[in-house]
């Protein structure tokens, strides 16, 4: 489903990412860790082309991202992605929300995409809050709609930078639940998140990066059992006591 | 474009010269004179006395909501009214005169807000220490609190004074011979728009962008101090 | 002081037949109309600028600075004898005699004093965009939105939220600024106060009462964009932040 291939990126002089090779296919649940800067969110924006890099190739679905010609728009609303800072916009309304890139993006008619939108917001527990302006909402509800946003463009698979790490800690679960279950029902998933818990729950990989590099890209088991690495020991050991 | 004509330009310099010159003394009298004036309206909308607050609120919003050529031609004729009411003679003014006296007056207005958001990006703890040391009000201002405020806003006051610059072309209304009105002037003689226009607008351009870049370079060089 | 005041001479005739009275007004309406149309002139292009000036594009970005720089540096006045007799000689012989000749002077002025205030409104709307977190454009493009799209329905109702009250001020300004089309021959409210000045010599009542006009008309774009804001405003965003943190 996504194939990263030798990627390396640089900003300016400054090498960002550094010969990145990994994969996720169909129903794969991926976790990204590592320590702050190391690349995490500059590797999963360049899945989507939020990020342009210099090296190597991704090919998500079979279509080349790096590809001059590929039609990004069309790839973009394939590939949900969920926001550190949730990014809902601020001055429509949750449903319009859910509903806005249906319409412009995939053409759906506005009841349908309300419809769809609504339905998928029941499903994240928050059918009641439609009327609302993110604002009005806690960080996590809004990171629940967020993601009930990417859903609602049928994607098929999702990138999530850190989806709980700008919320207060009773707010987290209510949204890895959300996750969880998207994970159970199949959906392909690469998360950057240090919530291991998760990554106990429901992963099927772990990939660990520092400086740039993957060092470590390892089944669950293999990860938290032994990890190879002692960058992934040392971190391993910080955040599971912290 | 066929035939833009040089020569206008240089045999017309040295009046072009007279007029620029007197842009530049009428843009730095107002400089200082308004941010003087300006410095004690925006004392005068802090303190505590109502009816100084009023006046320097009433005289601040006033002129900020009248056109400047309305005042440079009102200031023109009513100036002359005031001063013979005041000494009992007729004093004739004349155009060039009045326009330093205009400017200032105006430009205070704008200035006066800019120093009143300088003061007021001063911390009040600032006045406390100055009292602390002994310092009487007048004091505490002087040596503590318009220091600070005005080396904050200097970016902004320069920027003001940009615009005032570029405004002394207004007193055209009036009929003084500033740089836009010499190049006018020339060209009612000559008939040479194009030229003389072109000219203005190139000076005025090259002067007015480098001052701005200046402000613009200052203003990352001058770290604000709170 | 031997000033004769007289408030009655609004009423009297003028050589045309009309009352002083009458004048005012009819600058009152061309000074409202010229503003209004700069206004839409600057608010279009303004947009346009300020959008050109936040593009990834660098040709895009130079050209919009290019604009501001030029359009800012030079006053007023010299821009609108600039459009009237230079440029007018600097096109093609034919458009310049349309110009000159069929061209309504308002429109020439219209358009000299919208192009100004764009500079200053590119600025704004400009300022406005940055504002804004950059995941506000990565969320929107990676819903789908073409880079268009983003600002479209995402980046610029936020924008303009934000810097309405840059722009309240701009559009209160344009009024003030409408009186130096008095050089180009519009016949608005500053051009009626010179003229009635000539022919009364009633400066102070006329001072007064044109003042007065020139407040109302600035208070009026105040309310009206007041209510803008009022109605536009986002339930639960305090404007001024940037949204999320
Ligand atoms: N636009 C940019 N220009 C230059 N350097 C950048 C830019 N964006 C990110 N970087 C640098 O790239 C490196 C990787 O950034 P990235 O955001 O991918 O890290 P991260 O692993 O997601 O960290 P965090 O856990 O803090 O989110 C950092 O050193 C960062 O300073
Ligand atoms: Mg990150």
């Amino acid at each position: 489903m996504i194939e990263i291939n030798n990627v390396s990126k640089w900003y300016g002089s400054f090498q960002v990412l550094t010969d990145c090779t990994t994969q996720v296919s169909k129903s794969e649940v991926v976790v990204v860790c590592g320590p702050s800067g190391s690349g995490k969110s500059t590797l999963i924006k360049c899945v989507n082309a939020l990020e342009p890099f210099q090296q190597g190739s991704i090919v998500v679905n079979g279509i080349a991202v790096q590809d001059p010609k590929t039609d990004l728009p069309k790839l973009r609303a394939k590939v949900g992605m969920v926001f550190q800072n949730f990014e809902l916009f601020p001055h429509m309304t949750i449903t319009d929300n859910l509903a806005i890139a249906q319409i412009k993006v995939l053409g759906r008619s506005r009841d349908e995409a309300v419809d769809k939108g609504l339905k998928l917001l029941d499903r994240v527990g928050l059918k009641a809050q439609a009327a609302k302006f993110p604002g009005q909402l806690s960080g996590g509800q809004q990171q629940r709609v967020a993601i009930a946003r990417a859903l609602a463009m049928d994607p098929i698979c999702m990138l999530f930078d850190e989806p709980t790490s700008a919320l207060d800690p009773e707010m987290i679960n209510e949204v890895l639940d959300v996750m969880v279950q998207l994970a159970q029902e199949g959906m392909t998933m690469m998360c950057v998140t240090h919530e291991m818990g998760f990554a106990r729950k429901v992963a099927n990989r772990v990939i660990f990066m520092d400086r740039g590099a993957i060092v470590e890209d390892a089944a669950k088991e293999d990860f938290f059992g032994q990890p190879r690495s002692e960058r992934a020991q040392a971190f391993l050991a910080k955040i599971l006591n912290h | 474009m066929s035939d833009f004509d040089f020569s206008v330009i240089v045999q017309n310099w040295a009046f072009l010269a007279e007029g620029l010159r007197y842009t530049l003394q009428v843009t730095l009298t107002a400089m200082i004179g308004g941010i003087l004036i300006g410095t004690v309206l925006a004392l005068m909308r802090l303190s505590s006395i109502a009816p100084l607050q009023w006046f320097a609120a009433g005289y601040v919003n006033v002129f900020r909501s009248v056109p400047l050529v309305q005042v440079i031609l009102a200031f023109y004729l009513i100036l002359p009214l005031v001063l013979q009411m005041i000494t009992g003679k007729q004093i004739p003014v004349g155009a060039a005169n009045s326009a330093y006296f205009t400017f200032t007056i105006f430009e205070a207005a704008y200035y006066s807000e800019i120093m009143r958001s300088g003061i007021q990006s001063v911390p009040r703890g600032q006045v406390g220490a100055g009292y602390a040391l002994g310092f009487t009000y007048g004091q505490a201002m002087r040596y503590v609190v318009l220091p600070q405020a005005f080396r904050n806003m200097l970016p902004v006051l320069l920027t003001q004074t940009i615009i005032l610059f570029q405004d002394v072309s207004l007193v055209y209304a009036i009929g003084a011979t500033d740089f836009f009105g010499a190049a006018d002037k020339i060209t009612q003689r000559d008939l040479r728009p194009v030229e003389m226009y072109t000219t203005v607008a190139v000076v005025y351009f090259i002067i007015c962008f480098t001052l701005s870049r200046l402000v613009k370079w200052l203003q990352s060089h001058i770290a604000i101090i709170r | 002081m031997n000033y004769h005041w007289d408030w009655m001479f609004f009423f009297q005739e003028t050589d045309d037949g009309l009352k002083y009275y009458d004048w005012i007004l009819s600058g009152l309406g061309w000074t409202t109309f010229v503003s209004l149309a700069s206004l839409a002139v600057a608010l279009i292009l303004g947009s346009v600028l300020g959008v050109m000036r936040t593009t990834p594009k660098r040709w895009l970005v130079g050209l919009g600075d290019a604009y501001v720089d030029v359009f800012r540096n030079v006053p007023l006045i010299v821009q609108l004898f600039m459009w009237f007799f230079v440029v007018p000689e600097l096109v093609p012989e034919n458009i310049g005699l349309w110009m000159k000749q069929d061209l309504p002077y308002f429109v020439i002025a219209i358009v000299g004093l919208g192009l100004y205030t764009a500079a200053r409104i590119a600025e704004q709307v400009k300022a406005g965009i940055n504002s804004l977190s950059r995941g506000q454009r990565f969320a929107g493009l990676a819903l789908g939105f073409t880079e268009w799209q983003t600002y479209r329905y995402v980046r610029l109702p936020m924008a303009y939220r934000i810097v309405l009250p840059a722009l309240t001020s701009e559009a209160m300004n344009i009024f003030k600024n409408s009186a130096v089309t008095y050089a180009v021959g519009i016949l608005e409210l500053y051009f009626q106060y010179k003229q009635i000045i000539e022919k009364t010599s009633q400066v102070l009542e006329i001072t007064i009462v044109v003042t007065l006009c020139y407040f109302v008309l600035a208070f009026v774009m105040n309310r009206i964009l007041a209510f803008v804001e009022a109605r536009t405003r986002v339930p639960g965003l305090i404007v001024g932040t940037k949204g999320s943190k």
